[in-house]
């Protein structure tokens, strides 16, 4: 099979089946399809039809590889229907967003916005108003691919996965939720209903991406969300890293701020340690030094983003 | 000739005002609203994948995932044990048609089907016939094709190097990758002008493979009639006629049973110039199934199949006094081709017209030298609005003025002012043997600096370089060189590049113009309608333009090269001439006086003296088709067939300036402005012309920052996809800024030049030539496009590579 791409998910799904014996076409390989009303009529449908089965939403991760035959699931058991799961609810200590909430409803939600800006940040850089209109958040973090600005937004504001599947449901920490490129702790006969983000004071968030072009997957991106204690050190800090071949969190470049005052020396040292905790691999899109690169300069900027966020907070409220 | 400048209008007068009446809009040159947008607007555009013919199959094409491999067998059992599968073609089964090859535009073949081996990744090896489109792919999956893979060339540096694998072997006495050496101007002269120069600077300049990636794919609709022997095929192309005449040619269908129809086009640019091995394995299925057939290739189809674009390694050096008189230029390309030689140009210039690479300066002297090899790479090479590589040559010679004047340390638009081609020497007949039309170039550079502040500019820069920013200001002037042309230098193929045109006004003084171009989204229905209303004073709406029928229209060569308006503009107003001569007789008859008294304003003659004694034309038709006493040889109609063998090229020229400003940071490149002064002479509609130069220019910030076409060292093709060939977006272009002057050619009928590829031509050496300047801090002289943010990146460690 020859490579169409040079993102990882290409490796990955061809093989997974493909043909081997030509070019990729751009029409998918034939598939059966029916459309879910409720979780509980989702999960019968994943139930019924087997392994083969598969979970369609925003669907503009999946038909592309579809399409290219990358992916040929039997089986599309499309969601779009299921009304209970486009909520988002703010609590008093957790913002609960539906699993088929769209990238456009997270953008247009001033309570993201206000809460999290890292959300706001990540999903201005997202793709596109079309693959906007149509993504959930659901979607984006079943798919787990590398190159997926969710994850490292979720990974860093430390949020929840809520599955449910015929055993009823269960809540998983996205660290656990994650189990790779492409892997997750969502079964084939399960399905991704809720994310639950903790809801923090004195805290903030931001998101940086470099790509080629809009739309283009990121080139490299970085995340960070921090906690500022009373006295202005660092209480808690959380650091991601898209793109970069980096699971889970950058902890020793946010362990070297927690507990600090804050100042441009830390920061640089804190993203020499992200820079170190990345593994990138050279693409079209660039060397292993100059993502290594941006892994450090990123990292410092979206802490500085974040800290001005928090200054702003503070002021404000003093003023009150 | 006379310059007249003008500024391009405020953005709030631009647009035509909606509520303008039929009578408000002007009969002839103008801002007018195109004809054709109502029905794109409505999605009433007929495109080639909207046709569907009763009983119709649909094709699909097997292609190579390998880039050099021995075929060893194929086994298509499987496949037409599909119940749906028609048929299944193969390289064997043209074969015995003697359709298993076929001539390129080139002088070479190209294999329709591969018989013998796989030359370059998605290469076309077997078509399958079924009943629909899924299914036609389904079963490309049931075909067996088992290869032997073969060492791969994919680095033209290393093409002719000893030992290096045989790509061409099926050609007799081929025992290397060599296509052709040409050369342009006086070596030895140009050595003895650089033997004595002050200064020389010299660079590396690649201009990487590039896609014209037309939204709408490739693709054809055969129907071959067995009855009457007729085929009839829709097909995307840019040239109707010379297809026509090839097929004929190729397959021995005599040429009146040949109907060539090319409906509404997605995009062209160059990409639909040549017939590619779809088309004819379409053909070929039709006869075989007695059905039509369908094939449109997918987008990976597209980008890794169909003619690509650029792909030249360049030496460029310029030789100067130390007080910045340019004496001399000199470059050796290396022209990588792809498997088969297969570019579309003018038969007598394997390398299009590169050799105007001396550029808009006065030399003393200049030399180019060009090698084309094979590689293990798609076919094609004139592609993507190049003006027959014009893009190359105005890009090397553009880039190669801006490292003098850094190495000079003079202001880049400074140099150029300095070196610029004169008024008084046009026609200017320059060192590689070209003879430029007219041109005032001065002016066009003063006004593009003018617009955009470029003392305010640079102050500004000096200020931010103080700050450690990136903030850089690229200038590009360039001469294009386009209309081919007249029939004794330019041919395709041995059809000489010249076009007819008939017009013909109804009895009611409503009119057809019939073209042998072909739009691609140029606006020609509404361009052409205007020339002759601007000689019949007939209003453009009631001018119906036919294009793109064989069965229709006269012969001519095609839409590409930015001919259109050059060659069919002229050979339209010609006619319309013809009509206007003939008209005045008939007025003359009508109003019973001699043909000499009457004077013309337009839309109707009056005799001197009398202007109350007139016919209109609309009159006059009726007049003509009536029972009116005509004059001793003149026919009963108002109609009149020209073809135009334009007496030269003609040669549109500007200056743009591009403002860009960099993430020292992270190497993004943002383009904050461009400034764009076209001068394509007489402007027959210059909305029309702002909207070639907006997509041009959108062209150039493509290429220029992200487009590009690599291969791995396999031969696997890294940009077959939108995934990975990136085409830029509204959000990375700027709001283009225009000027215009206006310079007509001497020698045209209207005075117009053309100006599709002038912006594509012009504008990626002013967004280079400005990265470069705002990396000259860490020293860079040069980068090679496209200028991605880790390219930028690399730049400015001081490790800036070619892209291959």
């Amino acid at each position: 099979m020859t490579a169409v791409t040079d993102k990882p998910r290409a490796t990955r799904a061809s093989a997974a089946g493909s043909s081997g014996k030509g070019c990729p076409v751009q029409v998918p390989a034939p598939f059966d399809y029916a459309r879910a009303t409720s979780v509980a009529d989702a999960l019968e449908l994943l139930e019924r039809h087997g392994p083969e089965s598969h979970v369609i939403a925003g669907g503009h991760s999946l038909l592309p590889m579809m399409k290219l035959r990358l992916a040929r699931p039997e089986w599309l058991i499309d969601i779009n229907d299921v009304a209970e799961l486009g909520h988002l609810t703010e609590e008093a200590d957790v913002l609960r967003v539906g699993a088929l909430t769209r990238h456009a409803a997270l953008l247009d939600s001033d309570v993201v916005g206000r809460l999290f800006p890292i959300v706001h940040d990540a999903e201005k850089v997202i793709a596109d108003p079309v693959v906007r209109n149509r993504g959930t958040i659901g979607g984006s973090l079943g798919q787990a691919d590398p190159a997926e600005d969710l994850t490292t937004v979720c990974d860093v504001l430390r949020a929840q996965v809520v599955i449910v599947g015929p055993a009823g449901e269960r809540v998983v920490d996205i660290g656990d939720f994650h189990r790779g490129p492409y892997e997750t702790a969502c079964e084939q006969n399960e399905l991704i209903t809720e994310v639950r983000f903790p809801i923090r004071a004195r805290s903030s968030s931001a998101y940086e991406k470099v790509e080629r072009r809009v739309g283009d997957w990121a080139v490299a991106a970085a995340g960070a969300a921090i906690l500022l204690a009373e006295d202005g050190t660092f209480a808690d800090v959380a650091i991601g890293l898209t793109a970069l071949g980096l699971e889970g969190l950058a902890t020793e470049a946010a362990a070297v701020l927690v507990g600090e005052r804050p100042s441009e020396e830390l920061l640089a040292e804190a993203g020499r340690l992200a820079a170190v905790a990345s593994s990138p691999v050279e693409d079209q899109r660039g060397p292993v030094d100059y993502k290594r690169h941006l892994a450090d300069e990123l990292t410092r900027r979206v802490l500085r983003r974040s800290l001005e966020r928090v200054g702003a907070t503070a002021g404000a409220l003093q003023g009150g | 000739m006379t310059t007249v400048q003008e500024r391009s209008p405020m953005p709030q007068e631009r647009e035509p005002n909606p509520a303008m009446t039929a009578a408000d809009r002007p009969i002839g040159y103008g801002r007018v609203q195109r004809k054709e947008d109502p029905r794109f607007i409505r999605g009433k555009g007929r495109y080639l994948d909207d046709i569907v013919l009763p009983g119709m199959l649909h094709g699909a094409v097997l292609r190579s995932p390998m880039a050099h491999a021995r075929l060893v067998s194929i086994d298509t059992t499987e496949a037409l044990a599909h119940p749906k599968v028609h048929a299944v073609i193969t390289g064997k089964d043209l074969e015995g048609l003697n359709l298993a090859w076929a001539p390129t535009l080139s002088a070479d073949t190209m294999a329709v089907l591969a018989t013998d081996k796989v030359r370059f990744q998605g290469q076309e090896v077997a078509f399958v016939v079924a009943e629909d489109r899924y299914s036609a792919r389904d079963a490309l999956e049931l075909i067996d094709v088992e290869y032997e893979q073969l060492p791969v060339v994919i680095d033209a540096r290393r093409a002719l190097e000893p030992g290096t694998a045989v790509i061409r072997d099926d050609k007799d006495g081929q025992t290397d990758n060599h296509i052709f050496d040409w050369e342009a101007g006086d070596k030895a002269e140009t050595e003895a002008v650089f033997a004595r120069a002050d200064v020389v600077v010299s660079e590396d300049v690649v201009y990487p493979r590039v896609h014209p990636a037309p939204m709408e794919t490739c693709g054809a609709i055969a129907d071959y009639d067995p009855i009457d022997g007729k085929l009839t095929l829709y097909e995307t192309t840019q040239a109707p006629h010379a297809h026509r005449t090839l097929y004929a040619m190729v397959a021995g269908i005599p040429e009146h049973k040949i109907r060539v129809i090319a409906g509404d086009i997605g995009g062209g640019f160059g990409n639909k110039v040549g017939i590619y091995p779809g088309y004819i394995c379409a053909v070929v299925g039709s006869i075989v199934t007695g059905k039509p057939v369908k094939w449109v290739e997918d987008r990976s189809e597209n980008l890794m199949s169909t003619s690509f674009a650029r792909d030249y390694l360049m030496r460029g050096e310029i030789a100067a006094t130390k007080d910045g008189k340019i004496l001399a230029v000199r470059t050796h390309v290396l022209a990588d081709h792809g498997a088969f030689n297969a570019t579309a140009q003018p038969t007598k210039y394997p390398a299009g017209f590169f050799s105007i690479f001396t550029g808009s300066y006065d030399l003393e002297a200049a030399y180019c030298s060009v090698t084309g090899v094979y590689t293990n790479k798609a076919p094609g090479g004139v592609a993507y609005a190049c003006s027959f590589r014009v893009t190359e040559a105005v890009y090397l010679v553009e880039r190669m003025v801006d490292v003098l004047a850094q190495r000079l340390e003079m202001d880049p638009a400074e140099l150029r002012l300095k070196n610029f081609i004169r008024p008084e020497q046009f026609p200017y007949k320059n060192k590689t043997g070209w003879e430029y039309d007219s041109g005032d170039y001065e002016p066009a550079l003063r006004m593009c600096m003018e617009q955009i502040g470029y003392a305010d500019l640079r102050q500004e820069q000096a200020e931010k370089r103080a700050r450690g920013e990136l903030m850089g200001i690229g200038v590009s002037f360039f001469t294009e060189t386009v209309g081919a042309g007249p029939r004794k230098h330019f041919d395709i193929v041995g059809l000489g590049m010249a076009d007819g045109a008939e017009v013909r006004v109804h009895p009611t003084g409503k009119a057809v113009v019939r073209l042998s171009v072909q739009t691609q989204g140029q606006g020609h229905e509404t361009t052409f309608a205007q020339i002759v209303a601007e000689e019949l004073g007939i209003p453009p709406e009631d001018i119906e333009v036919v294009h793109g029928d064989t069965d229709q229209t006269p012969f001519g060569l095609g839409t590409y090269g930015s001919r259109s308006t050059p060659v069919s503009g002229g050979a339209v107003a010609l006619a319309a001439r013809k009509v206007r001569d003939k008209a005045k007789a008939i007025a003359a008859a009508m109003l019973e006086t001699r043909p000499e008294d009457l004077e013309w304003e337009k839309g109707r003659f009056f005799v001197k003296g009398d202007p109350s004694a007139a016919k209109t034309i609309s009159e006059i038709a009726l007049g003509a088709h009536g029972t009116v006493a005509l004059p001793e040889g003149v026919d009963g109609n108002l109609d009149a067939e020209v073809t135009y063998d334009p007496p030269n090229l003609t040669f549109p020229f500007g200056a743009y300036i591009c403002v860009v400003d960099i993430d020292a940071g992270t190497g993004k490149v943002k383009v904050r402005r461009f400034v764009a002064v076209d001068d394509c002479g007489t402007r027959i509609n210059p909305m029309i012309v702002e909207g070639q130069i907006h997509g041009g220019l959108a062209d150039g910030v493509g290429m220029a920052l992200m487009e590009f076409i690599g291969f791995d060292e396999q031969g696997n093709c890294l940009g077959g996809s939108f995934m990975d060939y990136l085409i830029p977006t509204a959000l990375e272009v700027p709001d283009w800024e225009l000027g215009a002057t206006v310079t007509p050619s001497p020698h045209h009928p209207i005075g117009a030049k053309g100006i599709g590829e002038s912006a594509t031509v012009g504008s990626p050496p002013a967004v280079v030539n400005a990265v470069v300047d705002a990396l000259a801090p860490f020293g860079v002289t040069h980068m090679d496009m496209p200028c991605t943010p880790a390219r930028v990146w690399a730049a400015m460690q001081g490790r800036a590579t070619p892209p291959i």
